[in-house]
């Protein structure tokens, strides 16, 4: 039911970029503040090309972004990225919510269905 | 008066809570009949669901196909594991998009509330990666700022 609210094209590449572990795992690095792929690079037992190549992934996925600080580019997560992931967040829960107001107005012509047909009965 | 809470609990759970002003047995013939069924489980406004297959029964088969009328189109199936009318469901389901999504375990409850019915509906994904995906936040550590995000949203609609 979760999965009825239809995914835009954009998230696409955001949950692809996300379906890996080490992806998921540089991010949870980038969470603590911005880095250079040598620092991303060490926890990982990686080669920098390696998490370069995974950063190229991030960074398409709007997820990651970096600057040129002198011979560095130090990356960090991209606050548009996870604005587009709470937007699908509201679309789910706006989805959920659409299903559940047409479920309370069926529920409400149930109960005066059954109401009615009370009456009738203590009228016979 | 019937707003929702959506929220994440442990490493691999998210629960729904909900009001309806019905008592359970016709929330539970809501959730169990076809007919029933295809009037409000759809989604997002302009679908549609063609195909509702409904066995409510331990081992029964579920099967709902969506489609908004422009050749889009999904379908779940699932299987029913532990009924107890009218106030505890328990199922399993996957969405084909098409490549099945991982198991997800549903268990619902509608309990007499004043009247009414709070329906809790838990779902257990096999581990946090994939509840990660499916609320569209693959970062256990990074999403801190998301969730906080998501929390300031969802805040004002539970008083």
């Amino acid at each position: 039911m979760l999965d009825t609210v239809a995914v835009p094209d954009r998230l696409d590449a955001t949950f692809a970029a996300l379906a890996d572990p080490t992806r998921r795992a540089i991010l949870g690095r980038l969470a603590r503040g911005e880095a250079t792929v040598l620092a991303i690079a060490q926890p990982f037992a990686m080669s920098q090309p390696a998490v370069s190549r995974h950063l190229k992934v991030l960074e398409a996925a709007g997820l990651v972004e970096r600057r040129v600080e002198g011979n560095t580019r130090p990356c960090r997560i991209a606050p548009a990225g996870l604005k587009e992931i709470n937007r699908w967040l509201a679309a789910l829960r706006t989805s959920l919510e659409a299903n559940y107001r047409r479920l309370d107005e069926l529920l409400a012509e149930q109960t005066q269905k059954e109401e009615e047909q009370k009456n009738d009965q203590d009228d016979a | 008066m019937t707003k929702m809470t959506l929220e994440t609990e442990g490493d691999r759970q998210v629960v729904v809570t909900r009001r309806f002003a019905a008592p359970p047995e016709a929330v539970w013939n809501a959730h169990t009949d076809p007919n029933l069924i295809t009037r409000w489980l759809l989604g997002p406004d302009g679908w549609s669901m063609p195909v509702c297959i409904v066995e409510p029964h331990p081992g029964g088969k579920i099967r709902y196909e969506w489609s908004d009328g422009a050749g889009n189109g999904f379908y779940l199936t699932g299987e029913f594991v532990e009924l107890n009318r009218p106030n505890r469901i328990v199922h399993i389901e996957r969405m084909h998009l098409p490549d099945p999504t991982p198991d997800n375990r549903v268990e619902t409850e509608f309990r007499p509330d004043d009247g009414g019915t709070l329906m809790v509906m838990r779902m257990t994904l096999p581990d946090a990666d994939t509840r990660a995906a499916m609320l569209g936040s693959g970062m256990e550590h990074g999403m801190e700022a998301s969730y906080e995000r998501l929390e300031a949203m969802l805040e004002p609609q539970r008083a």
